[in-house]
């Protein structure tokens, strides 16, 4: 019989393992079943959580982020690229931006209701119903079922048989003759004491960003209401890290600007609502800040108020450190001057549609607004720019470095090397979040991009039929390494009479506060204002490799504790790779995310590049370099001079 | 806004077990009902509270931000297909929202790729997805970028 110290070891064989069930994989999963449903390949998909609502459409969404519609995608290129100052994969961006709509379309034939212009009302976005758009990327949708909705197809497509939920992936292992090569996965039940070993031809590691890998604002209960969704532990970059695959951008961060408290998202107020912004005296604080931008020469990526979003933190960070907060967000004038020509039924049905933006995707944001009596329309709301994320699909863009689509004209020799969104790992995928320089995407095109994974994962197992996976590890190290909390545990529990103070292991909570504690005060956080320099960065890759020789230390008392070790470990080895990058790039590119105070100048001659990394889980050791980027979109008159720089030599 | 349940009503189905996207849902075993065993991983994103046939999980604020005295209490009702929200302020304020979650039917409406043709090999090898070119609502083949958008020297 299994039990706690003795799990059952579960072993398959398939032909493609799809890591995650959030938007990414279900995308692949829907995708997956058109190309293999006919020559039967063996699929699974294995989530942490239940896919109906796990990753961070969990609470559903109100807006789609990424809909072309009447766009040009190569404009998405461009708007994609001056979020991102300057620095993004063009093709993959592209490559999203051309397939994304039929997502959507899919999305509204599944049915999810997708708000139209009067007049439109019923009418299908493929029949030429017009959206309601909130920005001339986004449109409105009652989202509350975003999730259950894409879940439902991809779990429809797959077959109940093929789904393994509340499994928790820990590592991925290569091959026995090919270091280069994966060739398996071992994970764990977070219901039952079992381990499960997958061998494969090929994999797409979809598991989101990572959150909690900064010290919060909230330090109570309210650590739970992270901006990102709590349960992404970093699992695709650090998986991916171990494997020996090359990461990208991971000095790039997510710094929303959010209400603050609750981070109620603030797109539809700014876009739909065209709420402004003042300090704590009234002061249009972007206005009058506007000028402190060419100081360090940011103002090269920025054209009037077109500018990337981290440059808007930036002044708005100046107004903080100046003591002329907090930062409020005009609400009362907004609704207002919407609600002047409107009926009292419009103006009801406005107020509607501001508390809905917030319920279906912050529910949180109501019970703060709730709990301190504002009512929007007659109060304004403070905002706040939140503790550090890395992601790779919203307005932030770490992640792996991937082979593009290659058929997209100009496309160089290094931005491409076969199979589409493939690692430098043969046969390693990913998409969504995992995919580095290429932001934007969203929930839609995080789903498209799952797709095209899915394809091309068809493709790679079909030309590689007849190789066997064989792993570079056994099972039994493998189940011995999974379940080493466990047993750290079972073996030192009774040295102590309380059983969390102990000097032979670490608890996994205690764990996350000390990384924290480190990237918080060393790696610009919070407390420092985002402020970093060399010597910080010292100091913390020293006591980052002693968090990481302690990782091995690490108790589980029972299962959920397990899974919060594994995560812990996961964020460790993201926020070391955050850090190394931030190290290595000796300028300060994204002003407003984070400063390096030793290099406060955007240096495009030396830094309009990639900064990639590899990992050696053996030895350690990272190994960091420049990659050229290359513009593939011709500048329009739009963008700002930084766009039409030259790239720097590498 | 950390869940909790009611005493009363919760019966350990355990429903909110499966749901929580945080693993953080368990069934107490002296009790034999549900709580929520870590409130500072919940991301109070209602999923239980939405799963749960009994009605008997709800949120109260964060404790280290939020005011006491509020509510925000939901009913997902899926054959409706709506979902319908009553907050109450701290001032004992009321307001109520109804919105629809879906336009179809459950589990109908979905991909049914057994019905397409079997993919050929040229299919196979094109960068189209299933149901492109027309899910993308466009004449011909994929979007491309035409000459004129190409940065001078990449192309052409
Ligand atoms: C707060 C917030 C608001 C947003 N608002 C919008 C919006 O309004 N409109 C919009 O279009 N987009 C929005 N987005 C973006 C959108 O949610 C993401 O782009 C999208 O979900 C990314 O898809 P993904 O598959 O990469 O990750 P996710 O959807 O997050 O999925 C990650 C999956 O991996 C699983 N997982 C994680 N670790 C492991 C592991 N070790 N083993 C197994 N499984 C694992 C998780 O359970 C989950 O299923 C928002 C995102 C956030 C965080």
């Amino acid at each position: 019989m299994s039990h706690f110290g003795n799990p059952e070891i579960i072993e398959e064989e398939v032909d493609i393992l799809i890591i995650g069930g959030g938007m990414a994989a279900c995308g692949a999963a829907t995708e997956i079943m058109r190309w293999t449903g006919d020559i039967g390949l063996k699929i699974k998909l294995v989530d942490k959580a239940a896919m109906a609502r796990s990753g961070a459409v969990a609470m559903g969404l109100s807006a789609i982020n990424t809909y072309m519609g009447e766009n040009d995608p190569a404009d998405y290129v461009r708007y994609v690229r001056g979020d991102l100052m300057g620095i993004i994969r063009e093709d993959l961006v592209y490559d999203v931006g051309r397939h994304v709509d039929s997502s959507v379309h899919l999305f509204e034939e599944w049915g999810l209701p997708i708000w139209k212009q009067k007049g439109n009302e019923g009418k299908k976005l493929t029949e030429g119903g017009k959206p309601v758009r909130s920005g001339r990327w986004q449109i409105m949708i009652n989202g509350e079922s975003y999730k259950w909705i894409v879940a439902e197809a991809a779990k429809k497509s797959l077959g109940p048989a093929n789904i393994q939920e509340h499994v928790f992936i820990v590592r991925l292992i290569t091959d026995e003759n090919d270091p280069k090569r994966v060739a398996g996965a071992v994970g764990f039940s977070v219901r039952e004491n079992k381990i499960y070993v997958y061998k494969f031809k090929a994999c797409l590691l979809a598991a989101g960003g990572a959150v909690n890998v900064y010290r919060p604002r909230s330090v109570g209960e309210g650590i739970g209401r992270a901006w990102y969704p709590v349960w992404n532990a970093g699992s695709t970059y650090a998986m991916a890290a171990e494997c020996g695959a090359e990461m990208t951008l991971m000095e790039n961060r997510f710094v929303p600007t959010r209400f603050k408290d609750g981070y109620g998202p603030v797109g539809a107020w700014f876009l739909l609502f065209k709420a402004k912004t003042m300090n704590a005296f009234g002061e249009d604080y972007q206005a009058k800040n506007y000028g402190i931008l060419a100081d360090n020469g940011y103002d090269a990526y920025a054209a009037g108020p077109k500018m990337g979003t981290c440059l808007r933190n930036h002044m708005m960070i100046k107004e903080m450190k100046d003591g002329r907060g907090p930062i409020f967000i005009d609400t009362p004038t907004a609704m207002a001057n919407l609600a002047k020509n409107m009926t009292p039924e419009e103006i009801k049905h406005l107020e509607a549609e501001a508390w809905e933006d917030f319920l279906d995707m912050t529910i949180g944001q109501c019970g703060v607004w709730a709990g301190e009596n504002i009512e929007p329309d007659k109060e304004m709301s403070e905002i706040m720019p939140s503790e550090p994320y890395l992601l790779g699909s919203h307005a932030g863009c770490a992640g792996l470095w991937v082979s593009g689509p290659g058929d997209i004209p100009g496309t160089p020799d290094h931005y491409h090397w076969g199979y589409n969104r493939m690692t430098t790992v043969k046969g390693l995928f990913t998409a969504g979040d995992g995919v580095g320089a290429s932001g934007h995407k969203f929930s839609s095109g995080s789903h498209v991009e799952g797709r095209i994974a899915a394809k091309a994962m068809v493709q790679f197992v079909l030309d590689n039929k007849d190789w066997k996976p064989r792993m570079s590890r056994s099972t039994k190290e493998l189940a011995e390494e999974v379940y080493r909390p466990v047993k750290t545990f079972l073996k030192y529990k009774d040295y102590t009479t309380a059983i969390d103070v102990n000097p032979r292991y670490i608890t996994p909570k205690m764990y996350q506060l000390r990384l924290q504690k480190i990237m918080d005060e060393y790696v610009a956080g919070i407390s420092t204002l985002y402020q970093t320099n060399a010597k910080m960065l010292e100091i913390a890759e020293k006591k980052l490799e002693m968090l990481r020789e302690d990782g091995g230390k690490m108790r589980a008392k029972d299962l959920h504790e397990l899974l919060r070790a594994w995560e812990n470990y996961h964020r460790m080895i993201t926020a070391t790779a955050h850090m190394k990058h931030i190290q290595f790039r000796e300028e300060s590119r994204y002003p407003g995310y984070y400063y390096r105070t030793d290099f406060m100048n955007i240096d495009d001659e030396n830094w309009k590049c990639f900064v990639n990394s590899t990992y050696n889980r053996d030895t350690g050791k990272w190994t960091i370099k420049k990659v050229p980027y290359v513009q593939l979109v011709k500048p329009d008159d739009s963008e700002p001079e930084g766009i039409k720089r030259p790239a720097a030599k590498v | 806004m950390p869940t909790f349940v009611y005493m009363t009503r919760c019966d350990g189905c355990g429903h909110c077990v499966d749901i929580c996207p945080s693993d953080i849902m368990h069934i107490d075993k002296t009790y034999r009902r549900a709580l929520n065993i870590e409130p500072n991983m919940c991301w109070e994103c209602y999923s239980c509270v939405k799963a749960c046939p009994q009605n008997a999980i709800d949120c109260r604020g964060y404790a280290d931000f939020a005011p006491l005295g509020h509510s925000v209490r939901v009913l997902r009702e899926e054959e409706k297909g709506t979902i319908s929200w009553k907050i109450k302020f701290r001032n004992g304020h009321e307001k109520n929202f109804v919105s629809p979650i879906t336009t179809k039917p459950w589990g109908e409406a979905i991909p049914r790729l057994a019905d397409l043709p079997p993919p050929d090999e040229e299919a196979l090898n094109s960068p189209l997805l299933t149901y492109e070119p027309e899910a993308l609502k466009v004449d011909s083949g994929l979007p491309t970028i035409s000459k004129d958008q190409f940065k001078q020297g990449v192309y052409y």
